[in-house]
């Protein structure tokens, strides 16, 4: 039954990753970012992962794709924008060289997955993967990797503001 | 039930693409839209096992990566607008100006 959901859901999520590649416009791009990302909180969810999956969507398909839309709105970029996409077909064994090399680490990774066994799925309890469960958790066992996690978000907004603004003299 | 091996599939092949992303596009914005892709690869692999152990601790380190994207994400659009405003471009072949 749970393969039924995750089939669909895979395929949804491989093709619009596709998508974001081989988009030539940047903001179609973006959205089919959201999508995949909207894809993999219903994965997560099918992972009993509910806490992770709400802040997939609140994190990255709210937070982050807002600030990839208005970067991208900002300097206005257009479709065609992206000269190199055609320098790079010029450069034909190139890219077919990166293909076959990705294709084949892909599928030296699937035969070596598929031959591993992993062992028998645990039972898991009804309470698995709860903002309770997982804020306990972050809260005794790894309260200090939350603290530097707010220090490096603190750097990294002081960082942001810093470079974005204009130059003052 | 869905086997664990389908999980990782996903995820490798999620990687594949991001990673597949970042060499051939050179537009910076897609660029970092491909190590997206591929940072959210990774925590499909860290929730599969957590659910294959019955465990938390991939669900923290899969927290902890999601902080570190958001934070990459508004250093690197920041130094995005700084190079545009700069040239007036998003193409990453044409910032060499530190390469010698």
């Amino acid at each position: 039954m749970e393969l039924l959901i995750f089939y669909p859901l895979a395929l949804v999520t491989i093709l619009l990753a596709l998508g974001v590649v081989f988009n030539t416009s940047p903001i179609n791009s973006a959205v089919s970012l959201i999508g995949m990302m909207l894809g993999l909180a219903a994965v997560f969810v099918l992972l009993q992962a509910h806490f992770i999956a709400i802040l997939q969507v609140i994190v990255y398909a709210g937070a982050i794709m807002v600030l990839f839309m208005f970067v991208i709105m900002l300097l206005n970029l257009k479709a065609g924008d992206d000269r190199a996409w055609k320098m790079r077909e010029r450069n034909l064994y190139l890219s077919i060289l990166t293909g076959v090399l990705i294709l084949l680490g892909l599928y030296k990774l699937t035969d070596k997955i598929q031959s591993t066994e992993f062992g028998e799925t645990a039972k898991l309890p009804d309470t698995f993967g709860t903002t309770i469960e997982v804020g306990t958790k972050l809260f005794t066992d790894y309260v200090l990797p939350f603290e530097v996690a707010s220090i490096l978000l603190l750097a990294a907004m002081v960082g942001a503001v810093v470079l974005a603004k204009n130059k003052v003299d | 039930m869905v086997p664990l091996s389908h999980y990782l599939i996903l995820s490798a092949v999620l990687f594949s693409i991001g990673a597949l992303g970042v060499l051939i596009r050179r537009n910076a914005i897609v660029v970092f839209m491909c190590v997206e892709i591929m940072l959210n690869a990774v925590n499909i692999s860290l929730i599969a096992f957590d659910n294959h152990l019955n465990q938390h601790d991939g669900q923290i380190f899969s927290f902890m990566v999601m902080c570190v994207a958001a934070a990459e994400v508004s250093v690197g659009l920041a130094i995005v607008i700084a190079l545009f405003r700069n040239r007036p471009t998003v193409n990453l072949d044409e910032f060499n100006l530190m390469k010698w």
